[in-house]
């Protein structure tokens, strides 16, 4: 009978020969919160589970060009303790957070969060929201892919075979910006999102909205990037004829399924409800600045 | 593939055990090494009665490979008194009746001094969140929060 | 002369010390079920049915049977198959027969999950590969979950033997309908005439599982003769005893079963899943034998409480006055009969004091696993929808909810539905204690709302054994047969002190084995302060007796010039001589010169149990956009006769408002079309996590049970009876719309909103 093996490579090369070059299934896993939850319910049956955690950085948040470079196996705690990462993206930074509990916190990356290519990812839509990239290193060289060209369906990545991601990018911001990320959960912890809302918003110095992303999760087979959405938002000062229309554009893209989490009928009206919220959240954090 | 030889440290204790790669530190910590404090309610990292720290971080031992052990520091409920002077987290517990059937009790020990290690005045909402992940079904949590706040304020004290 | 503790001033009883078993607990010593370890142990494990009904074609174990590592494996054919009995324990209706279908499927599996196989194996990996290679062959058939889809003719039928019972005359086809049974009084007809308000409702409850931390866990050791040793998590080790003793034809003296720490039960641990089937595996292999339940399994496998539905009539005079009340119950049984639908329609009115009603309930067999005990079963179903219609009623009559209550409200004397005449309860003071609260006072701002219901449990008493005895240093321990799942032992260590005139510390409570101690039926029932309290007082009476014997002795005076008092021998009075006090230490010293040992054991049938009512007041908040419902405050007020030990009082009140809460809000069962349970995890079967809850104000009525020493009325049930009514009747308030259907999750209320 076949039996599961462990390693942990030291390099990213050696990462990626023994992914590409794996006989069966190989998992990547660094915080394990989702694979291991998985393999325990013999759900998923990897032949070798590979432990990225002692690649030299993977773990750790630093600035770059203005921007920030988080290791892909950085744990949400430590994000949630990067003074620098939270003032400048504060969406990203509660999104991540709203993963599982202070536990599951403890452990979870935004690699994994992104790769177990959950609709329902919390950390996802506030990244894509904030226009994020991916550094991917693969038997073919390195490579950036925003984020939202990695997930293609539930629980399926773009990824090829050998390729792991190294690190998340944010980019330099505009001067007054803002991020938010709200999801619904029927309780007040510990839940998958029914629905999740990520918006990040750019205003000018009269407050009126230049640019905008909002993006939807747990609504569609994957993340979904709301152009009419960011339509509505951009030139506005989000009175409330925008928000009406921001609630409309919103519900319009929604593709949800029913199933135990939500009903195809709610989780439209909540889409709507969120979105409104998620704005006025990021314009205040856009106007605050 | 055979076992896999861990060297770690367990309670400030130098502790080496063999494990199969798919064992978890939490199936590690109980049947290899005997210390059975932690508790495996959900094995999916829903309620917490497996909670550890590793390297002062809480987290969920039923989610973390035994292997991965190598070379960091676990803290389990085992090692939260000092010797047979208690913590004043396990001395409030029981001033204010915070068990009935003490099984999540371990766990949340464990995480209430992970949240004072990182917050020493945290609000009653505050420890609430912070321990959503440690699910009580005999307390309601109430008497709970209540050993948390006069720990909390015991701790700043000293 | 019996210990009378209303006659006297109490040191210790009505204290908060600290637990005996605490310190344990708070380290992680503290042993339950799965943390024992014995040398050549194996792992046992269980293959389950993936369908929710079939036929059990074949099973074919060879290639198990021959995997290295492997050394038992078992089915329905290494059980007797024993006839059909009423079970003489346990808690609610239980047939051995039944029970032994359920620990291990014959012929037929009834629901998924349901036991069909099992291994021990020398490694937990081996075991699980064992049970792939088992082969079983089935022939799917048609699946019925719903309780009035399995009461509908044409209905997929589960048992070929089950003919309604209770039913005149006697039906000629089997159907999934096990019993009905009938409560009344009065004439409701003319009751119903004689009102002047009339409200009706119908209200569901989905499957909710008692969800304890510990899954089950046990460690059977059987040897070549045939004697057993098993340690197991459980609510009753006599109860375990008596079940492994019947499912696997053994005698009970040769069964020794000592009780682990147990994680939590709440009525799911009153009966066994997993002691029979590691004992036939330990029997087969000739090795200990342990099995702990996954998370899932405990889901998939082990009994939740029943859905139902609750039709409800209430007819009322302008002032209030209940003219008539008429209730239908019809409860999911899950795949054997007995569900709790007869203390479910027994406790359904017992709150009011009513000349005509009718309470009509029907057990349903479905396919499902079957139902466990939860908690006051059954009383927390038929209340909702009583409670629920409470609440309409005082609408429809703009009174207020505590007010109605009050008008109606049984007092001592009131004849219950159930056949009860009340004496010395506590109802009324709890609405009175509700009514003055701090809380009911508090204003509510926009979107929220404020909502009272009611609940009762009769609580037991029944058979207990305490064995009480003291050392030589005067210290005594206080030996019982009751699993402490809520902090009984200290119950019991303080009632002993205080019968003993020592101090608590110098008292030790242990929880002993079947064969350490005589019988005593299991931990529920809310019986154990009571009737285990009860023989432990006893008991220390007795010892009580031999100390002042002992002294009178040593003074050579006659025994009854003797009295006992804060722990010392005294002469009774001047005229009985000039002698120093003895202390329990100075006469336990010297015991072997006076007689012996001083132990003493009581053995009752405790009767007299108080019946217990509670109050609650529950506030919400509900977000109009997402139906979302957050619980603002929570006061539960409680008759407890006497608290022995405060805190675990407070502690049992506010655990049971905690799963009501879960059971009124989020948790239910989950199923797909193919009847496989679709939330079997914590994840998505959502009990309320610490941030979901405010703090729970438990006010404790002390109204005392003469027929208990110190007054004692058990606590553990009636808590979780009135907060499903209470939330659902403050939502009510805040939205103006009734929810009759649990759980009232966010998608449902949102959906009454949009109705408008």
């Amino acid at each position: 009978m076949p039996s599961l093996q462990y390693t942990a490579p030291s390099t990213v090369q050696e990462a990626v020969a023994l992914l590409a070059g794996a006989k069966g299934l190989a998992k990547l896993m660094s915080g394990g919160t989702d694979l291991l939850v998985q393999y325990r319910s013999g759900r998923l049956r990897p032949d070798v589970i590979i432990d990225t955690k002692k690649i030299p950085g993977m773990i750790g948040i630093r600035e770059a060009n203005g921007g920030f470079v988080i290791g892909a196996a950085t744990s949400g705690a430590l994000l949630g303790e990067h003074a620098g990462l939270g003032k400048a993206w504060p969406g990203v930074v509660e999104a991540a957070n709203l993963i599982g509990s202070t536990q599951v916190q403890g452990r979870a990356s935004l690699a994994g969060n992104l790769c177990n290519g959950s609709p329902a990812a919390d950390s996802v839509p506030a990244l894509i929201a904030a226009r994020a990239t991916v550094v991917i290193v693969g038997p073919g060289g390195t490579r950036e892919a925003p984020v939202e060209a990695i997930v293609t369906g539930p629980g399926r990545t773009s990824l090829a075979k050998g390729e792991i991601i190294t690190e998340f990018r944010l980019p330099k911001q505009a001067p007054r910006t803002g991020d938010a990320y709200l999801r619904f959960i029927p309780r007040t912890e510990m839940d998958i999102a029914v629905v999740g809302c990520g918006i990040c918003v750019v205003l000018d110095a009269n407050e009126v909205c230049t640019d905008a992303r909002v993006v939807l999760g747990a609504v569609g087979p994957t993340q979904l990037v709301v152009d009419d959405a960011a339509k509505v938002l951009i030139g506005s000062k989000l009175d409330d004829a925008t928000l009406a229309k921001l609630d409309a554009a919103a519900r319009a893209a929604c593709k949800p399924i029913t199933d135990k989490r939500g009903t195809i009928d709610f989780r439209i009206k909540i889409a709507g409800v969120l979105a409104r919220r998620a704005a006025a959240i990021a314009f205040a954090r856009a106007g605050g600045r | 593939m055979s076992k896999i030889h861990v060297s770690t440290i367990i309670n400030g204790e130098p502790a080496e055990f063999l494990c199969e790669p798919g064992q978890t530190l939490l199936d590690a910590l109980r049947d290899e090494l005997r210390l059975t404090g932690s508790k495996e309610g959900c094995g999916s990292g829903d309620c917490g009665a497996c909670s550890v720290t590793v390297d002062g971080r809480l987290v969920c031992s039923c989610l973390m490979l035994a292997a991965e052990a190598e070379g960091h520091e676990i803290l389990t409920i085992e090692g939260v008194a000092n010797g047979d002077e208690l913590h004043p987290i396990q001395r409030q517990f029981l001033e204010h009746a915070a068990l009935q059937c003490g099984f999540c009790t371990p766990g949340l020990i464990v995480a209430v001094k992970a949240l004072l290690d990182s917050n020493p005045n945290p609000t009653e909402t505050e420890a609430r969140y912070w321990l959503a992940g440690n699910l009580c079904r005999c307390t309601g949590y109430d008497k709970v929060i209540r050993a948390v706040m006069d720990a909390a304020a015991e701790m700043r004290a000293q | 002369m019996a210990y009378d503790g209303n006659k006297v001033d109490l040191k210790v009883v009505g204290t908060r010390p600290v637990r005996p078993d605490g310190v344990d607990k708070v380290t992680g010593r503290a042993t339950f079920g799965s943390d024992f370890y014995l040398p050549g142990m194996l792992v046992g494990k269980i293959k389950r049915s993936p369908h929710a009904h079939a036929k059990i074609l074949a099973i074919d174990t060879h290639k198990a049977m021959r995997l290295p590592g492997v050394k038992a494996v078992v089915t329905a054919e290494d059980f007797p198959n024993i006839p059909s009995e009423e079970a003489f324990m346990g808690e609610g209706p239980m047939n051995f027969r039944d029970l032994s279908r359920n620990c291990m499927a014959r012929g037929k599996v009834l629901y998924e999950g349901h036991a069909v196989a099992a291994v021990a194996a020398i490694t937990s990996e081996i075991a699980e590969q064992a049970l792939e290679l088992i082969e079983i062959t089935y022939e799917v058939l048609p699946h019925v979950i719903d309780v009035e889809a399995a009461m509908a003719d044409g209905a997929p039928l589960l048992h070929d033997d089950i003919f309604t019972a209770g039913v005149e005359p006697k039906p000629a086809k089997p159907s999934n309908v096990a019993k009905r049974i009938f409560f009344g009084l009065g004439d409701v007809a003319a009751g119903f005439k004689d009102a002047e308000v009339v409200v009706e409702g119908r209200y569901t409850t989905q499957p909710v599982h008692q969800a304890y931390i510990e899954p089950h866990a046990c460690l059977v050791s059987v040897a070549a003769d045939g004697q057993a040793q098993v340690w197991a998590s459980s609510q009753g080790q006599f109860m375990v005893r008596a079940y492994c003793a019947k499912l696997l034809g053994a005698d009970m003296a040769g069964i020794r079963v000592i009780p682990a720490e147990i994680g939590g039960g709440f009525g799911g641990k009153t009966l066994v899943y997993i002691e029979p089937v590691a004992f036939a595996l330990s029997k087969q292999s000739g090795r200990p034998v342990k099995i702990i339940m996954t998370r899932e399994e405990v889901f998939r496998a082990s009994g939740p409480t029943s859905g139902g539905v609750i039709e409800v009539k209430l007819g009322a005079k302008k002032d209030g006055t209940i003219t008539a009340a008429q209730v239908v119950l019809k409860f999911q049984a899950g795949a054997f009969p007995g569900s709790p639908v007869q203390p479910g329609a027994m406790t359904a009115l017992a709150m009011y004091d009513l000349k005509n009603t009718s309470v009509t309930g029907y057990d349903v067999v479905s396919n499902r696993p079957k139902v466990a005990a939860y908690r006051a079963p059954g009383a927390p179903i038929s209340t909702f929808g009583v409670e629920s219609a409470m609440d309409e009623l005082a609408r429809k009559l703009n009174m207020d909810p505590i007010a109605l209550r009050m008008k109606n409200a049984a007092k001592n004397g009131t004849k219950s539905t159930y056949g009860a005449t009340f004496a010395n309860i506590g109802y009324v003071e709890t609405l009175e204690a509700a009514k003055a609260s701090a809380h009911y006072k508090i204003p509510l701002g926009k979107n929220q709302g404020r909502g009272v219901a009611s609940g009762f449990w009769f609580n037991i008493g029944g058979e207990s054994s305490a064995t009480v005895h003291v050392n030589e240093d005067g210290t005594a321990v206080v030996a019982t047969g009751s699993p402490d799942i809520g902090g009984s032992r200290a119950s019991m260590a303080m009632m002993a002190a205080e019968v003993l005139g020592i101090p608590y510390e110098k008292v030790r409570a242990i929880v002993t084995d079947t064969s350490s101690i005589g019988f005593t039926h299991l931990t529920g029932g809310s019986r154990v302060t009571f009737a285990t309290g009860m023989a432990t007082i006893q008991a220390t009476e007795k010892v009580v007796e031999q100390l002042k014997q002992r002294a009178a002795l040593t003074w050579d005076i006659p025994a009854d010039a003797v009295e006992w008092k804060d722990g010392m021998a005294i002469p009774a009075g001047s005229n009985a001589g000039a002698f120093p006090p003895l202390s329990i230490a100075d006469i336990a010293l010297k015991s072997a010169r006076t007689g012996g040992p001083i132990v003493a054991e009581a053995a009752v049938n405790a009767q007299g149990a108080g019946p217990g009512f509670g109050t609650h007041i529950c506030d919400v908040e509900v977000d109009p956009e997402t139906g979302h419902v957050t619980v603002l405050r929570y006061t539960a007020v409680q008759d407890v006769g006497r608290a022995i030990h405060p805190s675990y009082v407070e502690g049992q009140i506010q655990g049971g408002a905690a799963q009501g809460i879960g059971w009124a809000l989020n948790e239910e069962y989950i199923y797909d079309k193919n009847g496989k349970m679709d939330n079997a995890g914590f994840l998505d079967y959502r009990v309320p996590v610490a941030s979901d809850l405010p703090m729970i104000d438990a006010i404790l009525v002390e109204v005392p049970n003469p027929r208990h020493p110190f007054g004692v009325k058990g606590v553990g049930e009636v808590p979780i009876v009135p907060p499903m009514a209470a939330v659902a009747n403050a939502i009510r308030s805040a939205i103006g719309k009734r929810m009759p259907d649990l759980p009232m999750s966010p998608p449902k209320i949102r959906a009454a909103l949009d109705a408008g």
